[in-house]
């Protein structure tokens, strides 16, 4: 099993000095872990270092593809709350 | 008659006497000499070096260590709030070449700055790395680095070895609860922590690496981002326990929060504070240490103060293949900086001989009590002069004038977050921010204007006035504080929609 990161990473280069297994490098459009290098962490760190630090919600899929930081669980932002307003700016 | 110095060290000592401008050194003449000469060339501590001095960021640090409510990684703002930074991420060798460039043809630029765009010590090799050679390579260039702090502690004696001159921390609270409402979450020993707790932990470390650096004679300017409602009365105290501490400065900045940014207060309608509510804070926290009300967010860019055009230099692929002299180019600087000295030196005596001559023209005239003070929007690319187009301005320095002196009050920005970013609404036109941004002022001086602007300037009941064009700022804030002196405009109050504050 490993973790993956999707569309919607800014490069920001946080969890890559980070993995212990080095299963992550920049590439283009966004960072990508390597599936065969990836340990999910296990006997390293009680947390997936990568996904701990990640700034972006939902970049980061655990190894059953579901994202370890959901909409609203890093910035607090109520997701209804978040659609709202960005439906009031393109409506301007 | 005695003339009210602005400085607070008393007598004329300090050299100029005249006003807020030069003077940020004379207000720190408390301050051992050694320090006073770091602060002297330095674009972000003295307001008269902010006129002839630049400084340059490279943005060698995308990763950041914590969250704040203020910021959205998404479109790249550091962790102070930096507006309108858009950064090519350059690698440690790429921007020791960049900043080598740069210094080597504009000479006026004296410090480089890593302030991101993440947490420059969050992943602190790719700054240390840049330091390391900056400090071999090119000695006579400065060092400062910005941060949250998170990470400082660990760092400190690493970064003493270099060049380093000052370090500014953004500390928003030394309350846990008030940071509990500040910071979701941070990354600290493997694991991401949230609320109180990360509070805690950030607030232990930020004082931690304050005490470490002022311990090691490194300069520390605390940052603060002015949230009202959340830290606003907070901030007497975080100004009072850093000055403690040995903190050199205390900067109180703007929040600045839209929902087209994105960001936590954005979206959750915090709002920013007024610029009276900026101005009282800075005067409460202001007591009896400088203040500096000119900080312009990290505008004071080298490459900018040229001229935006000439961004195009400095582009990767130029420099890459760039051969730089550096020892035949740190000769030349050193021959414009004492020019520049020079130059300071003469206009400092200028503009003592305008503001005695405004004494002495109110002393002829009955002292009248209601001689209010005035503020004044300038617009000026640097040099300490009137000298830039009203349309060009992206900022303004803002006078005080009163009948004893002129004052140097802050640098307001327009246009304050982002650079045309196609999500930011188009609501507003840029001459309606302009002059929401000019609230209070009642005057703008500029090298020209247009008339289109003029007309809606005098509707605001802000007076523009362009016959001071490559005049002194001093002198000609003196100038037509004196007109409205005498064409009795200072006997009405300032008008009152003025005001209405942004
Ligand atoms: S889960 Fe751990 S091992 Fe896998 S990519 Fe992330 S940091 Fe590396
Ligand atoms: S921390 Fe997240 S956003 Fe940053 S590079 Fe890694 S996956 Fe991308």
């Amino acid at each position: 099993m490993a973790f993956k990161i999707i569309e919607g990473c800014v490069n920001c280069w946080a969890c890559e000095p980070l993995c212990p297994s080095q299963a992550i490098t920049a590439g283009t459009p966004h960072f990508v872990i390597d599936a065969k290098k990836c340990t999910e962490c296990d006997g390293a760190f009680a947390e997936p270092q990568c996904a701990s630090i990640c700034p972006v919600e939902g970049v980061i899929l655990d190894g059953l593809g579901v994202p370890v930081n959901p909409p609203g669980s890093l910035t607090g932002i109520p997701p209804e709350r978040m659609a709202a307003a960005m439906a009031e700016i393109r409506a301007r | 008659m005695a003339l009210t110095i602005v400085s607070q060290s008393g007598g004329a000592a300090g050299g100029c006497a005249s006003s807020g401008c030069g003077s940020s050194t004379d207000r720190l003449a408390h301050l051992p000499e050694a320090i006073r000469a770091k602060v002297n060339n330095h674009p972000c501590f003295s307001e008269d070096a902010h006129h002839h001095y630049a400084r340059m960021h490279v943005a060698v640090a995308p990763a950041c260590n914590i969250q704040c409510h203020y910021c959205n990684r998404k479109y790249d703002c550091s962790n102070e709030s930096r507006p309108g930074v858009v950064s090519e991420v350059l690698t440690p060798d790429q921007a020791v070449k960049k900043v080598m460039a740069v210094a080597a043809t504009i000479p006026q630029m004296t410090v480089l700055g890593i302030a991101g765009p993440g947490d420059p010590l969050a992943n602190p090799e790719r700054t240390l790395e840049t330091f390391r050679q900056l400090s071999a390579k090119a000695p006579d260039i400065k060092l400062c680095v910005s941060t949250n702090g998170l990470a400082l502690p660990a760092v400190v004696d690493e970064l003493c070895q270099h060049n380093i001159e000052h370090v500014t921390i953004t500390i928003n609270c030394v309350d846990p609860d008030v940071g509990a409402k500040i910071y979701p979450w941070i990354f600290w020993n493997n694991r991401r922590i949230k609320g109180r707790k990360a509070a805690e932990i950030l607030i232990e470390q930020q004082q931690k690496g304050l005490e470490m650096l002022v311990a090691r004679g490194v300069l520390v300017k605390v940052n603060s981002v002015l949230i009202p409602g959340v830290n606003d009365e907070h901030l007497k105290e975080v100004s009072r326990v850093v000055k403690a501490k040995g903190a050199f400065l205390h900067n109180v900045m703007p929040l600045i929060a839209e929902a087209e940014h994105g960001t936590f207060y954005g979206i959750m309608g915090q709002r920013g504070p007024t610029t009276d509510e900026l101005q009282r804070l800075q005067d409460a926290c202001a007591g009896d240490m400088a203040m500096m009300r000119h900080c312009r967010q990290c505008r004071a860019d080298a490459v900018g103060m040229l001229g935006e055009d000439r961004g195009h230099e400095f582009t990767l692929d130029r420099i890459e293949h760039l051969e730089i002299d550096y020892a035949a180019a740190m000769a030349r600087r050193a021959e414009v900086h004492a020019a520049i000295e020079a130059n300071r030196a003469a206009q400092r005596r200028q503009s003592g001989e305008a503001f005695v001559s405004l004494a002495s023209l109110t002393r002829r005239l009955p002292a009248k009590p209601e001689s209010r003070p005035v503020l004044m929007a300038v617009a000026s690319t640097g040099g300490g002069v009137v000298n830039q187009h009203f349309g060009h301005a992206r900022e303004f320095l803002i006078y005080e004038a009163t009948a004893q002196d002129v004052r140097f009050i802050g640098a307001r920005k327009v246009d304050l977050y982002c650079t045309g970013d196609e999500t930011c609404g188009e609501a507003e036109t840029s001459l309606q921010k302009t002059i929401r941004t000019l609230a209070g002022c009642e005057v703008v001086l500029c090298a020209r204007i247009g008339y289109e602007p003029w007309g809606q300037l005098e509707a605001a009941g802000i007076l523009p006035n362009g016959e001071h064009a490559l005049e002194p700022i001093e002198e000609a804030v003196t100038a037509v504080y004196r007109e409205m002196q005498e064409s009795g405009r200072l006997d009405q109050s300032a008008p009152a929609q003025q005001r209405l504050s942004a």
